[in-house]
Formats: C-alpha cells, structure tokens, sequence
C-alpha cells in the first residue's frame, strides 16, 4: 500500500475496536452503577464511608499500599451443607439417617435430596451455601468473592494486581482492632515476625510524654517502644488509614455472591 | 556496514537529526540510571524493611511507582522517539522536517516526566497503576507526543520511496495510539469526576496493556524489523508475514489486559481469555520473519546492535508466551497476585523494549554525532549486562512468583528469588551507566567543539571593510 491515508484509517478501527471494548462498553455498563440490596437482611450496600475513612483511602493511595495488597476475594464455586434444626416428632428413626447421610460439601441436588430425606422421616432441616475457593476456604480472607458493587464508593478504585501482603478487601472484619492496626503500621514486625512491610513510621509523632501519658500513645512490645519518658502517637494521617482499614468490610451476602450468613446459624 | 553509509547525503540526513536526538536520548539515559536506582531500592526494601522507615519520600509505594514510571515515561518512550525520527528521516532519505518542534518537545516532555516523579515521590500518586502521574504531566506529556509525531510524520511525507516498508506500519501505528491511550486514560481517570467503581480499573488495565505489551511490541518489532535486515544485509523476509504478525499483533494484542478473576462482568476477562490464546498468531508470524531474515547470515557481532535487536525480538516471544499461558485458566489461576505478572512487565520493558531500543541508540548515536563513541567497548559489556540482568531479575521473579502462588501467597515463598532479582537489577543499573557515560561524554565533546568554534569565530579579525579615500 502506497496511501498512508489507507494505513492510518485500517489501524484506526483495529486499534477503535479495543476502545470500544475495553473503555466505552465497561464505562456505560458499570459507570452508572447503584448500590445494591443484601440478600436476608434487606440493608443497602454498600454504604457511604465515614469522613476518617475517605480520608484514609487517600493516604492508602499516597503511599502506594496497593503496591503489595489487594483488595479482591477470588472464589472458585459453592458448597451446600444441610443441617438438623429440629429432630420432629421421631428422634431416633431421624437421628439414624442423619448418621448414614453426607451432610456437608455438597452440590445444590445433593443438598436437597438430603433435606428431602430429613423432611419426609419428620424431621427439619436448614440448607447452608457458604463460598470455596483458595482465598476464602484456606487462606480465609473473606466469606464470598468480591464485585463489582464494593467498590462504588471507592476513588481511586485500588484492587492492586500483587500480594506481597495479605488481600485487604476484609481486613475490618479480621482485624477489628484499631489499636493493633495501629501497633502494625508503626511496627509490623511487633505482630508479625517475618514481615515484609516497611515500618510507616513517618505517620506517627515520637514526643517527649507529660506527666500522664497521651490517652492516644501506642502501646508498644518493648523492643519497638521509644525510651523511656518518650510516647508515639498517631499522626491524624495514621488515624484516617487506620479509619480505611477498619471500613473495609466486604462480609455480607449479595445477589452475584451469595452465602448463608454465620449469625443465622443456629 | 556497507560503502553506502559515507554518502553524503546520509550524513546530511544523520546530522539534522542530531539535536532532537540528542534532547531525547541524553535525559533519557539519565532516567534510565535513575529508574533503576529507585527499582533497586525499591527491591532492597524486602531484604530489610525498615531501612528508609524515616524517610517519606522513599517508601516502598513511592519508589516502586516512580522507578517503573521512570523507565516508561523517562527511557523508553522517549528512546523510541528518537529511534522513530531517525528512521523516518532514513527511510525517506530527507533530512529531518521540523527539528526544532522536537526539540522543544523532547524538552516538554522531560519536564513532564520531572514532574510526575516529585509528585509520586511526594504521595500525590494518582493510584492507578502505570498512570500514577499526575495530570499536569500527563498533558505535558500528550502536547510533547504529539509534537514529535509532528515532526516524524511530516518526514513521513516527505518520503522519495513512496512504497511503505514494514517498520513504518508498526511505528506510524505507534505514534497514533499513544495519544489515543493517554488521553483516554487521563481523561477518564485523572480528571475530577472518573466513572464509578470499577470501571475505573477496567479502563486502567486497558491503558496499562496497551502501553506496556501493544505499544512497546510496536515499537520494538518496528525498530527490530529495520535494523536486523539493515545489519544483517539480507532483505526483509517476508514482508507479507511482517504486516500479518502487524495486524494481528493489534487485533488481539489490544484486548488483553483483564485478570481473569477480576471482580467485573464475566465477559471482560472471558474477552482477554480468548485474545491471549489467539495471540500466538502474530507471535508464530514474528518469528518467521526473524527465522527467515537472520538465520544464515553471515556476519560476526559480539555483542553489536544486531544483538541487542535480534535478543530484543526473541525475548518479544518469551513475553508473549508468558501472556499466553497466564491467559490459561488453571496456570493463570496459580500466578494471578503474583510476581509472575511483574516479571512478565519488566521483561517487557527492560527485555523487549528496552535492550531493542539501546541497541539502535548505540547504532544511532555515533553516526548523528559524526564521531566514534568515547567508550566503544562499552556497547557489548553492556549487551551482556542487559542480557544477564534482564535474566536474573525476570527469571527469579517469575519462580518466585510461582511459589508464591504453589504456597498461597505465603511470604517466605519467593525470598530467594527477589535476593537473585535484586542483583539482576545491579548489573541492569551498571550497564545503564555505561550507556549514560558514553552519551554524556560524547555530548560534552560536541558542546567543547562547538564553544571552540565560536570562540575562534569571535577572536577572528574582522574584515576590515576598505575604505574609499
């Protein structure tokens, strides 16, 4: 081909064809996402962060957090498990199948032919689907794969590509404890004895202590601590990190990911 | 090379290339160096945690962002500008159109890069991964792009062979999708009101895919596709599988980029799935065309730019396999979080791109400067250290990143690995200062030359215009 023209106007529709693809069709399609309904409860999802904990995401971006975290829960299928709410009118006759039965790693048919069986020998039953998969069965990261919908209040969305670190996307469920995340971000070989993660020391204040001690001073394993008559404190950086974490709580069930919550276990 | 490179004309070509070029490569190279220094410090910081704790600037998050933005933003997209304008003005046998809106480019540019890494450095990151600067550089780099297309293409149209030869496909596609990338990008992510949730991530591993596998294979492969039938003085062959390895390089090349697991609708990561399978299409074709132009030729390069572009293009089809297989479900199940999807980008950028465009700089750079380079030996001690860095710091990374994901993610899993990868980044970084001290050398040596002749210009008598009596 002689015609530049040609050239450019062919690459521009190969090239076009991604951008559509890839840009145009996701933005229209998950842009104008809205919150969603939890399944049982009925709450909307999710919900708007507090002020501390929007605050908080800028600092997880400013420091490139994501570089070594994620925030994304893979699950690879389900699992159903049936379990003897009530045993009815003829205990025995009713405890003797439950005995023959396999009850828990089951598929959809097998749960409810299990039910059946109970049902009809007069007993009663609950049917549990709880999530599988490497980051949420041995790992333990979460109870169900992450969508699209946790992320709607997020900006900049950070699902980080590497894990270097554990996944974060319910770190505020595992860690619950401010004081510990706190501890770990000045610290993280006070809890942790192999970590990789650099101290983030530069979030906290190292001050002289007054005559009583902040209320807010960390509480340190002696070989971290300060000397003696010196308190750390949390910068307001640090507290709104801290605040981020905390909110990150993806724990609930959802129409795309489904599972049976613990606390409706008998 | 043969008789033909004293022709005159060539030389006329070669020096109205010069300034532009030497605006582009000399602050490149010091990207280079530096890229790779904050990528060693970045690496140092997994052997000992705490050894910058005090110092903000310099934590983890800032100086991995910044050290792969550097090599991106600072070396290897402003190498292959240069590397595209000097081929453009060869193709076209005419001296270089517009040399002086590179210039000022190539000066927009850098500044641009300056101030995306003190952003970084300082926690203003954007938070998206490859697009972390902010968008104040982002535009300078956009007007600084586009500005050197200027240029290239208009040396484009000046061409005396009307005929388009392989490369300019490849590069002249290059130089389109750029802007389109980054202002796509930019736009959508870096401005005050990106689009909500995930879509944000979607449009960042569009972007990321298609500057780091799309736009620096089109860049390398066009590169590689004129210097090793150049050098190797055997004729492109052929070029029909050179425009196919072109097309379906772009068609599927362009759709990877999703992980597979990715919290968004099933049919984007299906999407990629597919693609990374058919991208063994354009892999087969590239390596026909380098099967059937090199294999046989008789030449003896230790270690010259015929290496590096010939080493540059195989490590092209290591890349893309390493796509491909990632694009498996159960491999890229095993891999997905891991090193294995960073070792696969540096090769990209360090292997692919960067050892192709190094080895046409080092082609390049004495025929612009009309002189012999200061440290001629240089060129293949740093065509062995690329090649033994590229192989200890991806190699490593890509075990450690199996392991990693053979144990769960467990920490002590790939240390081995990263110690061995750190070293690789060591020779990468000392090879990189050898290309920086020829470059600054050269460049001093021209500036000495030039403030010589003016001085003698000034000290000259001036002619004393006769006076009528």
């Amino acid at each position: 081909m002689k015609n530049g023209f040609g050239v450019f106007f062919a690459v521009a529709v190969t090239l076009g064809l991604s951008w559509l693809g890839f840009v145009v069709g996701p933005v229209i399609q998950l842009g104008s996402a809205k919150q969603t309904a939890v399944l049982v409860t009925g709450d909307i999802w999710p919900q708007q962060r507090s002020g501390d904990a929007t605050l908080g995401l800028q600092v997880y971006r400013a420091n490139g957090c994501a570089a070594c975290h994620t925030e994304q829960v893979r699950q690879d299928g389900v699992s159903f498990e049936v379990l003897l709410t009530k045993p009815g009118k003829n205990p025995e006759a009713v405890s003797n199948l439950v005995s023959t039965l396999k009850l828990t790693d089951l598929t959809k048919e097998e749960a409810d032919a299990a039910a059946d069986q109970i049902n009809t020998a007069g007993g009663k039953s609950e049917t549990h689907l709880s999530a599988t998969g490497v980051d949420i069965t041995t790992l333990g990261w979460g109870n169900r794969k992450s969508v699209a919908a946790d992320y709607l209040y997020d900006n900049p969305v950070q699902l980080g590509a590497l894990r270097v670190g554990p996944d974060l996307a319910n770190i505020g469920v595992r860690k619950p404890d401010a004081n510990w995340q706190l501890v770990h971000l000045y610290a993280p070989r006070a809890y942790v004895k192999d970590s990789a993660m650099p101290s983030f020391k530069f979030l906290f204040e190292v001050r002289k202590a007054g005559s009583v001690p902040s209320p807010e001073a960390l509480n340190l394993p002696k070989e971290f601590a300060p000397v003696d008559g010196y308190e750390v404190v949390p910068k307001p950086e640090a507290k709104e990190l801290v605040a981020y974490l905390l909110s990150l709580r993806a724990n609930v069930p959802l129409y795309e990911a489904p599972f049976t919550p613990a606390t409706s276990k008998p | 090379m043969n008789a033909n490179e004293n022709n005159p004309d060539l030389k006329a070509i070669d020096a109205s290339c010069r300034v532009p070029l030497l605006a582009l490569f000399g602050v490149a190279a010091l990207w280079l160096v530096l890229g790779l220094l904050f990528a060693l410090l970045a690496s140092i910081t997994f052997h000992a945690p705490d050894a910058f704790a005090g110092c903000p600037f310099i934590t983890y998050g800032h100086l991995v962002a910044a050290g792969n933005d550097l090599l991106v933003y600072g070396f290897a997209v402003p190498a292959a500008l240069g590397v595209i304008l000097w081929i453009f003005a060869r193709l076209s046998q005419t001296e270089l159109e517009l040399p002086i809106v590179s210039v000022v480019a190539a000066n927009l540019w850098h500044v641009g890069v300056l101030v995306g890494v003190i952003t970084v450095l300082c926690g203003g990151s954007s938070g998206y991964a490859w697009l972390e600067f902010p968008r104040a550089s982002d535009a300078l780099l956009g007007t600084a792009f586009v500005l050197v297309a200027v240029s290239a293409v208009a040396t484009f149209g000046q061409r005396k062979e009307r005929e388009l030869y392989p490369s300019h496909w490849f590069l002249l596609a290059a130089l389109f999708w750029f802007p389109w990338i980054l202002s796509t990008a930019s736009l959508f992510l870096t401005s005050a009101h990106p689009p909500r949730g995930v879509a944000q991530a979607v449009v960042d591993w569009w972007f990321s895919n298609n500057l780091i596998f799309v736009w620096l294979s089109l860049v390398g492969l066009g590169v590689a596709f004129y210097f090793l039938p150049k050098l190797s003085g055997r004729p492109l062959n052929s070029r029909f599988y050179a425009l196919f390895a072109f097309w379906t390089l772009m068609l599927f090349g362009t759709w990877l980029g999703i992980p597979a697991d990715a919290p968004v609708p099933a049919w984007l990561p299906t999407a990629t799935q597919f693609a990374s399978l058919l991208l063994i299409v354009p892999l087969l074709a590239v390596a026909v065309v380098v099967k059937k132009t090199v294999f046989g030729a008789q030449l003896s390069s230790r270690g010259g730019p015929f290496c590096y572009n010939l080493t540059g293009t195989a490590l092209f089809l290591l890349s893309g396999l390493m796509l491909i297989i990632s694009g498996c479900p159960k491999f890229g199940h095993l891999v997905e979080f891991t090193w294995f999807g960073p070792a696969q980008a540096q090769l990209q950028v360090l292997g692919v791109a960067g050892i192709i465009l190094l080895g046409a700089i080092y082609e390049i750079f004495p025929r612009i400067m009309d002189a012999e380079l200061p440290f001629k030996k240089f060129v293949g001690v740093h065509f062995f250290l690329s090649v033994a860095g590229v192989a200890l710091w991806v190699v490593p990374l890509a075990i450690a990143g199996l392991m990693q994901g053979k144990s769960n993610f467990d920490l002590a899993a790939g240390k081995v690995g990263l110690m061995i990868a750190s070293t690789g980044l060591l020779l990468l970084l000392l090879g990189a200062l050898m290309l920086f001290l020829n470059i600054f050398a050269m460049t001093l040596k021209w500036k000495f030359g030039l403030a010589k002749a003016l001085i003698t210009a000034v000290k000259a008598p001036l002619a004393t215009p006769e006076v009528k009596p």
